[in-house]
C-alpha cells in the first residue's frame, strides 16, 4: 500500500534528532509493549508481516504523531481485535477510554511470478505497480533499474504472509541502485542497496 | 473529541498497554514471565558488544573475517550469538578507505538487534528514514561524520528479512591491541554506519 510509512526519499524533514548512546527505552510501558507484541508473535497470534502491515494501516495522522512504541502497541491491539481475541468495545472498557486502532486493509495476493533465479551482476527492473496490500517494495524503487549484487535464502512472501494467503517462500535480492537514477536531479551521489523479493523484479539483461 | 472523533477521552498509553496484557493473559499467554524474559534479552543479551566482539575477532583473525563477510549468520552463531526466528540472514558490510556503508530501514525499524542492540530512537524516527537514502552525505555530516569527498557511500535499506551490520575500519593506532581491547572500541553507531572509529 502507498502508506504514510513509506518514507524513503520524502522531503521536508529536518535534522535527525541524533544522540550518541541513546537509550533504547524511556518508559516502562514501552518495554511492556515491545515484550507483548514479541510474545504474541511467539504465541502464533500473528506473524511479523501482519504486525508490520497493521502499523502501516494506522491512520496517517495517528502514525505521524505516535511514538515508535505507540505504533507497536496500536498494531498489537488492532490484531488482537481482528483475530477475535477481544472486541474493540471490550478493549476500550479494559483501557477505560478511547483506544485508537488501525484501519482495515485490502486483500493480499500470492506470488506474482514463477521462480526466476537471478544471478549477481544481472541488470533488473523493479515492476511499477501500486497494490493496496502489504508490500515490502519502497515507492522510491518502483520502475527503477538496478544491479543484483547478492541472493539470499527464501523468505515468506510479504504480500501473502501479511494476509493469510498461501504462497511459496521467495528468494530476495540485494539490488544496487544509483541515487541519481532513483531521484534524477534530486539526490546526493550514493549507491542505494535495497532488498527486493523476486516477484517484484524483472530481468533486463543477464550478467 | 479526540483524533478519531470518538466522544470518549483517549485512554492513557499505560492503560492501553495493560488492556492488551489482560487480553493476552486471558488467551493463555504467560505475559508476566515473558516481560521479565524480554527485559533480560533487551538489557543483558542483545548488546552492541556482541557485534563489537565479532568485528574485533575479524580484525585479528583473517580466516574468521573471511567467514564473517561470506556467511555472517554462521560466524555469529560460532561465537554463541543467536537471532530471532524472522532474522533469516545476517550480512556484514566492510568499510574501506574508499567505501563507507550505512544502514537504515525506510519502511519501519528493522535491525540486527540481537547483534548490535535494539535501535535507538533516531534510527526509527521519520527524519532518518526519509532522508538517509537520498541525502546520505548531508545526513551523516549533520550527525557528526564528515566523509572525504572521494569516499563512495553505500546505503542499505533493510526491506527484507536480511539484517545488516557495518564493519568499521580498524583505527591505525590499535596495532598490537588484543581482541577484548579492540571490541571495547566498537560502538553501535559505527555498526549502523553513522560514525567511524
Amino acid at each position: 500500500m502507498d502508506g504514510i510509512h513509506d518514507l524513503g526519499g520524502k522531503e521536508g524533514f529536518g535534522p535527525v534528532r541524533y544522540k550518541k548512546d541513546a537509550a533504547i527505552f524511556h518508559e516502562d510501558w514501552e518495554v511492556k509493549a515491545n515484550a507483548l507484541y514479541s510474545l504474541a508473535v511467539k504465541g502464533g497470534i500473528f506473524n511479523m508481516d501482519e504486525y508490520r502491515h497493521a502499523i502501516e494501516r494506522m491512520e496517517p495522522k495517528h502514525y505521524l504523531n505516535a511514538s515508535y512504541y505507540e505504533r507497536s502497541l496500536t498494531s498489537l491491539a488492532s490484531l488482537c481485535v481482528e483475530k477475535g481475541l477481544v472486541s474493540k468495545e471490550e478493549l476500550e472498557e479494559l483501557a477505560d477510554g478511547f483506544y485508537p486502532l488501525s484501519l482495515p486493509g485490502a486483500a493480499g495476493r500470492s506470488n506474482r511470478s514463477e521462480p526466476k533465479n537471478f544471478k549477481p551482476g544481472d541488470l533488473v527492473e523493479v515492476i511499477n505497480e501500486h497494490v493496496a496490500c502489504h508490500i515490502r517494495m519502497p515507492n522510491y524503487v518502483r520502475g527503477k533499474k538496478g544491479k543484483v549484487i547478492r541472493i539470499t535464502p527464501a523468505y515468506p512472501y510479504p504480500d501473502a504472509h501479511a494476509h493469510g494467503v498461501k504462497a511459496r517462500n521467495e528468494p530476495t535480492y540485494d539490488v544496487e541502485f544509483k541515487s541519481s537514477h532513483l531521484w534524477p536531479e534530486g539526490a546526493e551521489e550514493a549507491l542505494v542497496n535495497v532488498g527486493i523479493f523476486e516477484s517484484y523484479l524483472k530481468l533486463i539483461s543477464e550478467s | 473529541m479526540n483524533i478519531s472523533g470518538s466522544k470518549k477521552s483517549l485512554a492513557p498509553i499505560e492503560s492501553r498497554v495493560d488492556a492488551v496484557q489482560t487480553v493476552l493473559q486471558r488467551h493463555g499467554l504467560d505475559t508476566d514471565n515473558f516481560i521479565d524474559t524480554f527485559k533480560d534479552l533487551a538489557f543483558e543479551e542483545w548488546l552492541p558488544q556482541n557485534g563489537a566482539r565479532l568485528i574485533a575477532r575479524a580484525w585479528v583473525d583473517e580466516e574468521f573475517k573471511e567467514l564473517l563477510l561470506k556467511d555472517g549468520t554462521t560466524a555469529a552463531k560460532s561465537m554463541g550469538f543467536s537471532f530471532p526466528a524472522h532474522h533469516r540472514h545476517f550480512v556484514v558490510l566492510e568499510n574501506s578507505a574508499k567505501v563507507h556503508n550505512v544502514i537504515c530501514c525506510t519502511l519501519c525499524s528493522c535491525t540486527a538487534f540481537s547483534i548490535i542492540g535494539l535501535p535507538p530512537d533516531w534510527y526509527k524516527d521519520l527524519e532518518y528514514r526519509a532522508r538517509v537514502v537520498r541525502q546520505s552525505r548531508t545526513v551523516l555530516k549533520e550527525m557528526g561524520l564528515e566523509l572525504p569527498k572521494d569516499t563512495e557511500i553505500k546505503v542499505w535499506d533493510t526491506t527484507t528479512d536480511t539484517r545488516y551490520m557495518v564493519m568499521p575500519q580498524r583505527p591505525s593506532y590499535t596495532v598490537g591491541w588484543d581482541e577484548e581491547k579492540l571490541s571495547n572500541l566498537v560502538t553501535k553507531e559505527a555498526m549502523i554506519g553513522v560514525a567511524v572509529l
